[in-house]
């Protein structure tokens, strides 16, 4: 349990840090770290597989993308775009609006369900693939159709600009 | 867990550890010798019998130098590039199985240092975060150069990545299972090596290995007619030795994954037929998949020294109009064979 309040407090701190510093590069790594402290929230949690694709996937791939493109606009901190007043009111309402929905669905959650405590290794690939495959076919159908359509409107969007070129 | 447990997993890792680094070591040697028989001179020969002393004299040489940090770099990050790209070379072998198990004193110890249930995506994970190494040193540096090589290199990395990834799912496809342990023991023998049943899956992947150890013919993040040195054009002494020997630590780990999936890890023919016990099969076994490694090593040198670099855009070309197509069709076609052994076989 002191492994979990660690690594907890480790992912708010960074997390804050990601939020607080002014440097895009900076803030984009801070963003890294947090990433892997929720890693090591899964493994914790015997999630195996998940912790391993949120590695590839989020620290691998995204914030590597990222990245990319914070050193190709060369941003800092005198040329950060500021944004307008009604710009962050609208930001905070947005964040507020999140955070109220995020408790409303904490708060059914149960910990000591039977459902969750019978199956403790849910997060090995094997039992993860029968029961993605078996029970939630559907839904993992569908939101793979959605990945799908926003792959093929990323392609439309990069093909536009050749175009007009 | 048991006190032995964790002493001999200790023992592993420093011996894995140490062979990594003496091999990315002696292959700077191979690599300079086997240079010079390709253009018909000596390469290096004076330090000690045949060289054999000049990776030392390197090292030393790398250690002495002045150390530089240019006045406009990002300090922390630019000393933060090296050493992430070391350290994500060297903890990438954790989950290689270099071998069975060896039977000391009524105790099994397993040649792996890591069984873990999601061996090979380990790997992806630590391959794709190597990119991190290159590209905050080459952005600490503050020179466009150095920036323009960490471009490349990131794009790079990341249109390999997924050619690789795919070509890998044909694998699990064969295999059923994620674990580089249970994938190697399955391969026992000749006839049960996956390069047979993969053939296409394995060329991909090959390629692919040379593009994410930014080897040639894809070493554009430090093509040096166009970007002075790439990536490390600001980096002297130490970190500068540290970022090769990054890179050749990678190549021996991806020679060493190339030999674990496709040809047979530790197994060699006949191994069970010979009458020997467990503990010489184990230590053949090892024998056997360094042997194993050290021609995939050679052949990265081989090519090296045969293949021009390539233009960028064609580099890009090869890996999403070439690669992708090519892994997603050995998909279908790894799936269809499967279907149509289960149904009629």
């Amino acid at each position: 349990m002191s492994v979990f309040y660690l690594v907890a407090f480790l992912a708010i701190f960074f997390a804050l840090m990601t939020i607080f510093t002014k440097n895009p590069v900076h803030s984009v790594l801070y963003l890294v770290i947090t990433f892997f402290t929720l890693t090591v929230h899964y493994i914790l949690l015997n999630a195996q597989f998940l912790a391993v694709v949120n590695f590839i996937v989020y620290m691998g791939a995204i914030i590597v993308l990222f990245l990319f493109v914070m050193m190709l606009l060369n941003l800092n901190e005198e040329a950060e775009p500021v944004k307008s007043n009604l710009v962050k009111i609208m930001g905070a309402i947005a964040g507020m609006c999140l955070l109220a929905t995020l408790l409303g669905a904490f708060r059914v959650i149960e910990p000591s369900n039977e459902m969750v405590a019978a199956h403790a290794d849910i997060g090995l690939v094997e039992n993860l693939g029968k029961v993605l495959f078996n029970e939630f076919l559907l839904p993992f159908e569908i939101s793979s159709i959605l990945l799908l359509a926003a792959m093929i409107g990323a392609v439309l969007l990069a093909k536009k600009d050749v175009k007009k070129a | 867990m048991e006190g032995a447990f964790i002493l001999e997993k200790l023992i592993l890792v420093v011996i894995v550890f140490t062979v990594s680094l003496v091999i990315a070591m002696y292959s700077t040697l191979a690599e300079r010798k086997i240079a010079g028989f390709m253009q018909d001179r000596h390469g290096p020969h004076r330090a000690g019998p045949f060289g054999l002393l000049q990776p030392l004299c390197d090292g030393g040489k790398f250690f002495f130098k002045e150390e530089i940090i240019p006045a406009g770099a990002h300090k922390g990050l630019f000393i933060l590039g090296p050493t992430l790209a070391i350290i994500t070379a060297c903890i990438s072998s954790a989950v290689i199985p270099w071998g069975q198990t060896l039977e000391i004193a009524g105790r099994e110890v397993s040649l792996q240092v890591a069984d873990i249930n999601v061996g090979i995506l380990y790997i992806f994970g630590v391959v794709a975060l190597g990119v991190y190494g290159i590209m905050l040193g080459g952005w600490a540096s503050n020179n466009k150069f150095s920036l323009m090589g960490a471009i490349r290199a990131a794009s790079q990395s990341i249109s390999y990545e997924i050619a690789m990834g795919l070509s890998i799912i044909a694998l699990l496809m064969v295999t059923g299972t994620l674990s580089m342990g249970e994938i190697v023991a399955q391969q026992s023998g000749f006839v049960n090596w996956n390069i047979w049943v993969q053939p296409i899956g394995f060329l991909v992947f090959i390629t692919c290995a040379f593009a994410e150890c930014n080897r040639v013919p894809f070493d554009l993040p430090e093509c040096e007619t166009e970007l002075v040195g790439g990536y490390h054009t600001e980096y002297s002494s130490m970190k500068l030795g540290l970022y090769m020997f990054s890179e050749y630590i990678n190549m021996f780990v991806s020679s060493a994954l190339m030999a674990a999936l496709y040809f047979g890890g530790y197994n060699f023919p006949f191994m069970y037929d010979l009458g020997l016990s467990q503990n010489w099969i184990t230590i053949i076994g090892v024998l056997v998949f360094f042997f194993k490694i050290f021609g995939f090593i050679f052949f990265f040198m081989w090519i090296r020294w045969t293949l021009p670099r390539f233009r960028y855009d064609q580099l890009m070309n090869l890996g999403w109009k070439m690669l992708i197509p090519l892994a997603i069709a050995n998909i279908v076609l790894t799936a269809v064979v499967t279907i149509i052994k289960d149904m009629y076989f």
